[in-house]
């Protein structure tokens, strides 16, 4: 059965924005005003606030602390924290209602990513004695990945432009991303490459944003929301840190996770759109067989990551926009998913359904 | 040209040395790095690790007697790298690779020195290049170079200050960070010699300096409120201990000063009394330093405020 279901989602749009702070507070004030009033809550109705976001990004430490203030935490709130993308934190939330300490818990992740270099910050990530010291930075390492994929056949250059032209595509009906276009695959073969060999169409753009998660126990949510996006399964699992030992043309803790949440369940309809967390191209080719999503789901509507991929954000807002797509009805099961790590090492997948089974 | 009521920018660089302790393994394998050999750890399964596993990913157990692999091994991935980072092993364009040592079942990662990407390919044959003075950590090995034999060199030179079990790992990073509106405002204020405040629309609570977002609310404040330079101390600690870059000579006060008007506390430094002096309910000014910013708090003189009177905000 059903216990908790997604009652409220609001992101604000991905851009680079040099005026704001990295505490995110800024970004957060105005969408969690939005999904208040969508969901017709007051900062007094959340039991349970659970951000995601990093020190690494802010360079400062405990910098989420900042952020309490968007909250508006006087009387205290019970509040957590995540030092990863806000994915996790929802999951935190979700246990919380499960265990029924709270009746509505709030999720929300920010990153100011653009405040230094990210691909360099994120190699900080790294196993700390044989990697970060060397600073693989998030790019070339997805790079590395990207040919292991095109030299075993499993993808061209090609097919990795056409997963940025179809999101690019996609996303000009997506007013908060980043990037969008009319572009076709052989124009952005025809640029060079940042890191062959991956253009830059094949990366994530570096962007700035928050988003914001509402979750309800099953009474509650029905008074809440029309039509609540059941969160029918939820799981999350982890490859190896070793990358070298990793095969990296095989993503075990996608597939595992999306197992583990039921998506590929024969007894319930199929997952009919799904929004995956793939802030490089071929990852999207990926996950795709990861999770076992045919030719006919609709992938990414939103444009996806590679249309903006606010870090400790956007695996949060795949989510949101998974549930906003059964809450509005227009599909009626769909799969968010969220990644953390290098190359895909760690997966998080959240399967939402209109009916609570 | 920046807006005057543009919030405040300015780069943050932030250096820190990790020390971390490298335990049974990894210990060994950074000690034979510094010996010009690599070692890997042989799994219940028989494949070889190289770099080791600390535990065994498939019986989870720890290694036995750690095997040497390579030097010598085979690039099975790579990207190009036109413009190196900050940090990286090479600071002309270079090759990230995984690279299987032979001998060895799993990857290493490093740079190759290839000179350009036409001249990188899977499969390979490259070797490491040594550090010429050992520092015990994977930098030990520069990069690797292309080239099918024993690598070129000499012994290794005399370690330099290497730690057994330790690696000390540099990090440098690079911010442009961005003040708030409500901290920019508060610091243009301090530029001018005025103390700059807010007023929360909502809760009616006056907060020093400027934040922007009201902590109880959170909603944003817009109304400034000026505020006196004097205050009361409502809570304060006496710093005993000495510490490098240390400005003030121990013992000193550092307090929480509640400015007249405002509804919360900040943090300051209360000079010009001998510590022991320096009490609760104390009346204090702000010391104006050079450089639009407060030096530090004095005492007035004037009569101790009443606890009731700054209690709430304790």
């Amino acid at each position: 059965m059903s216990a908790a279901a997604v009652v409220g989602f609001a992101q604000s749009p991905v851009r680079v924005r040099e005026d704001a702070t990295t505490s995110g507070v800024e970004m957060l004030v105005p969408i969690f005003a939005e999904v208040f009033r969508a969901c017709g809550l007051t900062k007094s109705d959340i039991g349970f606030w659970c951000s995601g976001s990093s020190d690494y990004l802010a360079g400062r430490a405990f910098s989420f602390v900042s952020a309490v203030d968007a909250i508006g935490a006087v009387p205290p709130a019970m509040e957590s924290h995540v030092e990863m993308d806000a994915a996790w934190a929802l999951y935190e939330a979700w246990v919380k209602v499960l265990t029924g300490e709270a009746e509505i818990a709030l999720a929300y992740g920010f990153g100011k990513s653009s405040g230094a270099e990210l691909r360099r910050v994120l190699a900080l990530q790294l196993d700390p004695y044989l990697l970060a010291p060397l600073w693989p930075d998030s790019v070339s390492v997805a790079a590395l990945q990207a040919r292991r994929g095109l030299e075993a056949g499993r993808w061209t250059e090609k097919d990795m432009a056409e997963v940025a032209a179809r999101s690019r595509a996609a996303a000009r009906s997506n007013p908060d991303a980043q990037v969008s276009g009319s572009v076709s695959a052989a124009e952005l073969l025809a640029r060079p490459y940042v890191a062959e060999p991956l253009r830059a169409h094949d990366c994530a753009p570096v962007g700035d944003g928050a988003a914001v998660v509402i979750i309800a126990a099953a009474d509650r949510a029905r008074e809440l929301c029309e039509r609540p996006a059941w969160i029918s399964g939820f799981a999350h699992q982890v490859d190896s840190g070793s990358l070298g030992a990793r095969d990296l043309l095989s993503v075990p803790s996608a597939a595992g996770a999306a197992s583990a949440a039921g998506a590929g369940g024969v007894e319930v309809a199929p997952i009919e759109l799904a929004e995956l967390h793939a802030p490089f191209s071929h990852q999207e080719l990926l996950l795709r067989e990861a999770l076992g999503l045919g030719d006919g789901v609709t992938v990414n509507p939103s444009g996806g990551a590679l249309c903006g991929n606010p870090m400790f954000a956007a695996g949060l807002a795949r989510i949101g926009l998974a549930a906003r797509a059964v809450m509005s009805g227009r599909a009626s099961r769909a799969l968010g998913h969220a990644t953390s790590g290098p190359a895909l090492q760690q997966n998080l997948v959240c399967v939402l359904s209109g009916e609570a089974s | 040209m920046s807006h005057p009521t543009a919030p405040l920018r300015a780069p943050l660089e932030i250096e820190f040395d990790y020390t971390r302790s490298l335990g049974p393994v990894l210990s060994q394998f950074m000690a034979a790095l510094a010996e010009r050999r690599i070692l890997g750890a042989r799994g219940a399964d028989g494949r070889v690790h190289a770099p080791p596993f600390e535990y065994d990913p498939v019986s989870a157990e720890p290694p036995g007697e750690l095997v040497p692999v390579g030097p010598e091994g085979t690039v099975v991935s790579w990207s190009w790298m036109p413009e190196p980072l900050d940090g990286q092993p090479l600071a002309e364009p270079f090759a990230w690779a995984l690279i299987r040592l032979d001998g060895a079942d799993t990857a290493m990662l490093h740079a190759v020195d290839a000179g350009s990407a036409a001249a990188m390919r899977t499969g390979l044959r490259v070797r490491p290049r040594w550090a010429e003075r050992p520092a015990g950590s994977i930098r030990d090995i520069v990069c690797f170079e292309p080239g099918d034999g024993p690598p070129d060199g000499s012994a290794p030179g005399h370690a330099g200050e290497v730690t057994p079990g330790m690696t000390i790992t540099p990090v440098r990073l690079h911010y442009m960070h961005t003040a708030s509106p409500g901290e920019s405002a508060y610091l243009r204020g301090l530029a001018e010699g005025r103390l700059l405040g807010q007023r929360c629309g909502v809760c009616g609570q006056v907060y020093v300096p400027t934040r922007g977002t009201c902590p109880a609310d959170g909603v944003t404040m817009t109304e400034e409120v000026e505020l006196p330079e004097s205050g009361t101390v409502t809570t304060f600690c006496v710093v005993n201990v000495a510490y490098p870059g240390q400005r003030v000579t121990p013992p000193y006060v550092a307090a929480a000063v509640l400015l007249d008007g405002a509804d919360i506390a900040f943090q300051h430094l209360v000079l010009g009394c001998d510590a022991s002096e320096v009490r609760m309910g104390m009346r204090v000014r702000a010391v104006w330093g050079e450089s639009g910013s407060i030096s530090h708090f004095t005492p007035t003189g004037e009569p101790d405020a009443l606890y009731e009177s700054y209690a709430r905000c304790m």
